[in-house]
């Protein structure tokens, strides 16, 4: 199937709507690396799995992004998840499965994932 | 990197840190010649004359604190390694230009790769900025 502009109208709208970045409503915000590290070791997977978690589980106030390297590429595909108000925290070496369980005790239960998670912090953004 | 899109993706995140709104990616297959093409251009801050001749080795790049810059080296050498060419043009505050060419039919060359996801996914993730892509079939 080809991509037409309509359809990246389409999903430009749906996105502008389900997320409220720009009021700083979001509670919990998740970055996946995409420097040319994470890219290279999968960093699309990574953040396709996070957004068919989203869609799934139809929440409207989570706002997904990305950064660049954060300097530590043998332990990338990295995100960091961050709740509002409190430290973010950064996971390494993710897989889709790994994915979908920092999602569902994480971002939606609220308890770190500590054996995925990396330190508690955040890098400084280059 | 796997394939195309992938460097596709990486160097599109370049465009948006330097702050581009609109980016127009055309990927051009001709058959008959056996080439692929790849464009992307964008609005963003652009280099400066100095910066533009650094932007393919691999120990250059303008992020504080870093050393290396992969992204662009390692696009252009995928295409080289087809016997194709690399070209990036520049101007300061006006934006970006990369071309690419590939020799579809060398062994060497990468597949393209899933450049719809890679689309979708910029368009989820940066709903503001407007991107335009285009194939074209020759």
């Amino acid at each position: 199937m080809k991509l037409k502009p309509e359809d990246l109208d389409k999903i430009a709208q749906k996105m502008r709507s389900t997320t409220n970045l720009r009021d700083g409503t979001a509670r919990m915000k998740i970055t996946v690396h995409m420097g040319t590290c994470g890219i290279a070791s999968g960093a699309r997977e990574i953040l396709s799995a996070f957004l068919s978690c989203i869609e799934k589980e139809e929440t409207s106030n989570i706002l997904i992004t990305t950064s660049g390297c954060a300097g530590l590429c043998s332990r990338e595909p990295m995100a960091t998840v961050e709740a509002k108000g409190e430290p973010p925290v950064k996971y390494v070496d993710l897989t889709k499965d790994k994915v979908e369980r920092i999602f569902k005790e994480h971002i939606v239960g609220g308890k770190i994932v500590q054996e995925y998670a990396l330190a508690i912090g955040s890098e400084r953004v280059l | 990197m796997y394939d195309i899109s992938l460097h596709i993706l990486d160097i599109v995140e370049n465009s948006i840190r330097a702050g581009a709104k609109n980016i127009v990616i055309k990927i051009i297959k001709n058959t008959n010649k056996g080439k692929l093409d790849v464009i992307i251009k964008d609005d963003g801050r652009g280099m400066d004359k100095k910066e533009l001749k650094r932007v393919t080795d691999p120990f250059f790049t303008t992020k504080e604190g870093k050393k290396i810059g992969l992204g662009i080296s390692l696009f252009a050498q995928a295409a080289c390694d087809t016997g194709g060419k690399f070209y990036i043009g520049s101007k300061k505050g006006k934006g970006t230009i990369v071309c690419v060419s590939f020799n579809r039919n060398h062994p060497d060359m990468k597949p393209l790769g899933d450049i719809k996801r890679t689309i979708e996914i910029l368009q989820t993730v940066y709903p503001d900025i407007n991107f335009n892509y285009k194939e074209v079939f020759l």
